[in-house]
Parts: structure tokens; sequence; C-alpha cells
């Protein structure tokens, strides 16, 4: 269930628009920022808050890829692959980080501490290459960076 | 063009995001002078000024003001798209973190001049730093009563919202934008309707892009004349050229329109890393048709110049890449990107960028045959103009551009393989 807190975030948010069936990807956004993804329950409950049909919702939290449609570990890594990133060996980037958490893109640690993920252009492309962690960017990476950066994340 | 070397959009003034520090540098005067004018007034100005949209199609800003029905009994809508998806395009993050008040008061002044009641800011979902600063400036401009009601003590009322999207490329085309907003898939609408009759829920609305509106209070400031002169005519201004890449000073430069493509490379971006010779150069980010590297010579960064050498400014995101690299894999990355981007409405967009990656994975893998290159071709052509939105030209110039500047890179490729094949391209698929 989401909290009251998040509850009255999103009525809030009501006055900004029109209808409330725009609400849906804000609410998704609260939602994922509690949960830390997205489940059909989550979407079926957003549906009810915002007296939507399910479908429309699951509709919506299907196409946008920030939303989670599966746990991810505390610590999400998106590592950016597109043009400018690969150009500076973003793909050296993911392998090295594959090694050293001992997954692959796509998968979460045994101890869902880290997730991995392969993203689209960040629109950070001066600073290449660059991953995002959670909410925090990390730029013009070197392997000796991510060693320093995954070290720090408790 | 004249030589011109302010800089309009990130001048090198520091603090310059805190509203007291904006205002010391003359901020917010714009918004005042504008909101002395009539409302066509300040249309016109912009559009004197021959001011075009910073997004990637350059539509006249002005004009499409003007699109807007000044009597509407439903309200109008301004929606500022600060998406900012299209690989090699970093710029609009720069005005967020250093001059998001210059974007604000642009806003406030296109939304003055169709008399428009919300604002809503697009910004793509990752941007979380950026959308934190950028609520703080507007926030901040609450304060001051430079947005919300009877602003500056005058009728105009206007309201700012912040929408953060939730990754999805497609988002940052007007149309699917506005599906976003009202909690849709970002599906891109067809046009007819255009938004300014038949936008956000039904109604009239406009999207402008960060950059174009964050040069709309200059314009005020200073009079279109004035800036009609900066760069080249036709499409003129300062514009924020990300460059990325193999160059030794990544970043975003601000310089007008018309400046030498080699100068922002070699001058601006300190050149090529190791000296290296140059392949190839996107020139207007990821959508943009490719140059090869002996094609830059006295090549001009503006819409006209580039569209002399048969690509176009867009975004203004320069991609460098140097003589070691391997393109075709490059392509293949950017085909992968459209296929993972495309809505799936139209199927030769969603079929069809899921075969373009396919055959240049193939064709990487040391697996094509020659035959590959022209049906990558015909897939291409054969998505280009079919779509509703602009995503599957996107998908199709980067590989039409490879194959036809680069064909000997693809042919060596899969000579490799298969060197025992010739083949001869029937005329009608050589054609782009």
């Amino acid at each position: 269930m989401l909290t009251q807190k998040n509850l009255d975030r999103i009525q809030a948010l009501k006055n900004r628009f029109p209808d409330t069936q725009s609400l849906t990807i804000p609410a998704l956004h609260i939602a994922q920022e509690q949960y830390g993804w997205i489940s059909e329950e989550t979407m079926i409950e957003i549906a009810n808050i915002l007296n939507l049909p399910i479908g429309h919702v699951i509709g919506v939290a299907t196409f946008y890829t920030m939303f989670n449609k599966k746990p991810v570990g505390k610590y999400h890594i998106q590592v950016c692959t597109n043009v400018s990133c690969q150009l500076l060996g973003a793909e050296k980037i993911a392998d090295y980080i594959c090694k050293k958490l001992k997954i692959n893109i796509g998968e979460t640690t045994p101890d869902k501490k880290f997730t991995l993920t392969e993203v689209e252009c960040l629109g950070s492309c001066g600073t290449a290459p660059v991953m995002q962690i959670n909410d925090d960017y990390y730029e013009n990476l070197t392997i000796e960076k991510i060693d320093k950066i995954l070290s720090e994340m408790k | 063009m004249t030589e011109f070397s302010e800089k309009l959009l990130l001048p090198e003034i520091p603090n310059l995001h805190q509203i007291d520090v904006y205002e010391k540098h003359g901020g917010y005067q714009a918004l005042r002078k504008a909101i002395q004018m009539k409302p066509e007034e300040v249309t016109d100005e912009v559009k004197k000024s021959n001011l075009k949209g910073r997004g990637g199609a350059g539509f006249p800003t002005g004009l499409k003001w003007t699109f807007m029905p000044k009597q509407s009994s439903k309200p109008k809508y301004l929606c500022a798209n600060g998406d900012e998806g299209e690989p090699g395009t970093f710029k609009d993050r720069q005005i967020f973190e250093f001059n998001p008040h210059l974007f604000i008061e642009g806003s406030l002044i296109a939304a003055y001049a169709m008399g428009i009641q919300t604002i809503y800011v697009y910004i793509r979902g990752e941007y979380v730093k950026w959308i934190k600063l950028l609520q703080k400036a507007i926030d901040d401009a609450y304060s001051k009563n430079y947005v919300g009601e009877n602003i500056l003590g005058s009728t105009f009322c206007t309201e700012m919202y912040i929408f953060k999207g939730a990754g999805a490329y497609i988002c940052g085309e007007e149309s699917s934008l506005m599906n976003s907003i009202e909690g849709k898939r970002g599906y891109p609408r067809v046009k007819p309707p255009f938004p300014a009759q038949n936008g956000l829920w039904g109604c009239p609305t406009t999207i402008n892009n960060i950059e174009t509106l964050a040069n709309v209070p200059h314009i005020i400031n200073r009079g279109w004349e004035w800036y009609s002169k900066i760069g080249t005519p036709k499409h003129p201004g300062t514009l924020l050229f990300g460059v990325s890449g193999h160059v030794n000073k990544p970043g975003v430069y601000e310089l007008p329109t018309g400046v030498l493509l080699t100068d922002l490379i070699y001058k601006f971006a300190g050149g090529v890393r190791g000296n290296k010779k140059i392949k190839a150069v996107i020139p207007g980010g990821s959508s943009t048709m490719w140059l090869r590297g002996e094609e830059l010579e006295g090549v001009r960064m503006d819409a006209d110049s580039l569209k002399t050498v048969g690509t176009s400014i867009g975004t203004g995101g320069v991609i460098v890449m140097d003589e070691d690299t391997d393109i075709l894999k490059v392509l293949a990355r950017i085909s992968h990107f459209y296929h993972h981007e495309s809505c799936g409405q139209c199927t030769p967009c969603r079929e069809g960028c899921g075969w373009m990656e396919k055959i240049l994975n193939r064709i990487v893998a040391g697996e094509g045959m020659i035959q590959d290159i022209d049906l990558l071709l015909s897939v291409a052509n054969n998505i280009e103009g079919n779509t509703i939105c602009a995503l599957g030209d996107a998908a199709a110039w980067p590989v039409q551009s490879v194959i036809k500047k680069f064909r000997e890179e693809f042919e060596k490729r899969i000579r490799k393989t298969y060197p025992e094949k010739v083949y001869v391209p029937p005329p009608h698929l050589v054609k782009i």
C-alpha cells in the first residue's frame, strides 16, 4: 500500500491537470520511489486510486523504460552504451562491471545490492562514458573510477 | 557572417542560476517590457527575428506562435520540450543548470504572447538533478511574482509545472510528448490536426524547445533587428553545439550559426584525440545524415549550409569519429537505439528498425552477405516517409547515409567472409 504521505503527494498534483489520467505517470514515479519497482499489484493500486481502467495503467507502465517491471537492487546501475559513450569505451565499462559484480546485464547480485542495466542515451554525451546509479550521474568513467564508486556503495 | 563572440544563453557569469544574480544582470527586464506590449507585438518581434526552433526540425518560432488562435473558449497550453533524448545532445541541461531563469523568462514571454495560462516543462526523467535545479528556479520566480497570479501587477497570470518523463525517446516528438502529459503511452499523433488547433486535451497548444525559449528574452530586450544579424541571416542566433566523441575537449560550445564545422572541432573542441584523422562526423545528433572526414572542409553549421551537403543541423549535437572507428559497429548501435525506441505504432518503423539492427549485427559479426547491403538500404528506404512521426526517418537516414558514403566498409567486411561473391545491385535499390 502506498503510504498516506505518498497518497497525499498524488492528490496534491491534481490541480495541475484537468483530469486524473494525467496523474498516471507522476503516480507511477511516486510508487516506484516507495517500492523500488512497479509490480502488477502496484499498477492495479494506482488504477484504483486514480479511478482508471487497469489496462490503461498497465499499458503506460510497460511503455516507459524508467518504470522497473521487476525488483532492482539497492543500487540500480544504468550504463549508457549509446553512440558517444560507445566511442569512448562504454562496452568495456559495462563488461568490467559485469565481471566485477559477477552478473550479466539485466541481472541483480544475489545479495540484492546491485542491478546492472544497459540504457539508451542519458544526455550526458560531453562527459562520456556515463552511468547513472539511482538518481545520480557518474561521468567521464574509467575502470579506476568504477572501482572507487562501487566501493563507496555500502 | 558577422563576427559575434557574445554568449547569449550561457554567459560566463558566476551564480547566474540564482535569481538575484540573474536580476542584477538585467534578468526579467524582457518580461517587464513584453507585458507592456500587445501580445501580437511580442509575437511579431519573434517572427521578424527569424528565430528557428532548436529541437531539430528548425521551424520558425514566431510563425508557430501565430498558429495559436487569439480567441479561444478552451484553455491554451505551452509545452517546453526538455526531453533531450537525441543521442549526442546535452544542451538543455546546461540551461537548467547555469541559466534557468533565462528559459523561465522566455517561456513566460511566450505564454504572454499567446495568451497561455499553463506551461508544462517536460523534462526527461533521468535528469533528476536538473529537475531539482529548475524547480528551485521556478519556486524563486514564483516568490518574486514573475510566475503565478497577476504577474508584476498586470492581468497576466500563468502557472508553470515540471512534468517528469519516464524514459522514452519518442516523447521528444511533440505529439507524443502531449500524450505523455495526458497520462498515455507516448504514441505520436497523426497530423493534422496540428497542436495549435488540437493539442493537449484537445486544446490549442504550442510546443517549443528549451533552447528556443531561452533565446526569446534577448529578442525582446534588444530587438529583432539586432538578433537577426547574429550568425547566418536565414538561421540567426547562437546555438549550443554539443561536441562529443573522439575530441580532446568534448562539451557544449555556444557559437553563432554558420561557424565552420572544422573550427568547432579543432578550435573549440581541441581537435581529435591523439591527432588522428577524422573518419566521420554526425553533425546534428544521431538522426542526421553522416559526413565523411574528407567532406568537412568549408562546411558551416547552420540549417541551409548543412542542407547543401545533404544533412541537417538537427539539435546541433556533433559526434566525431576518428580514423580507427568501426563505423559499422557504431551504426549497428544507432540502429539498436531506434529499434528500442520505436513506439510500435507504424509497421515500417516497428518491424524495419529491428530488421536493420539484425542485418547490421550480422554484418558486424562477419556473417553478412553482399546482398545484405542492398537489403539494408531497401528496408531503410521503405521506412522513410512511411510513418506517422519522424522517428522512422531518423532511423533510416543514418543507415542510408552510411551506405552511401562508406559502402566500401561494408564490402570489405563482407568480402572477408565471402570473398567469392560478387553482386551487382539492381539500379532501383542503389539510389537514395
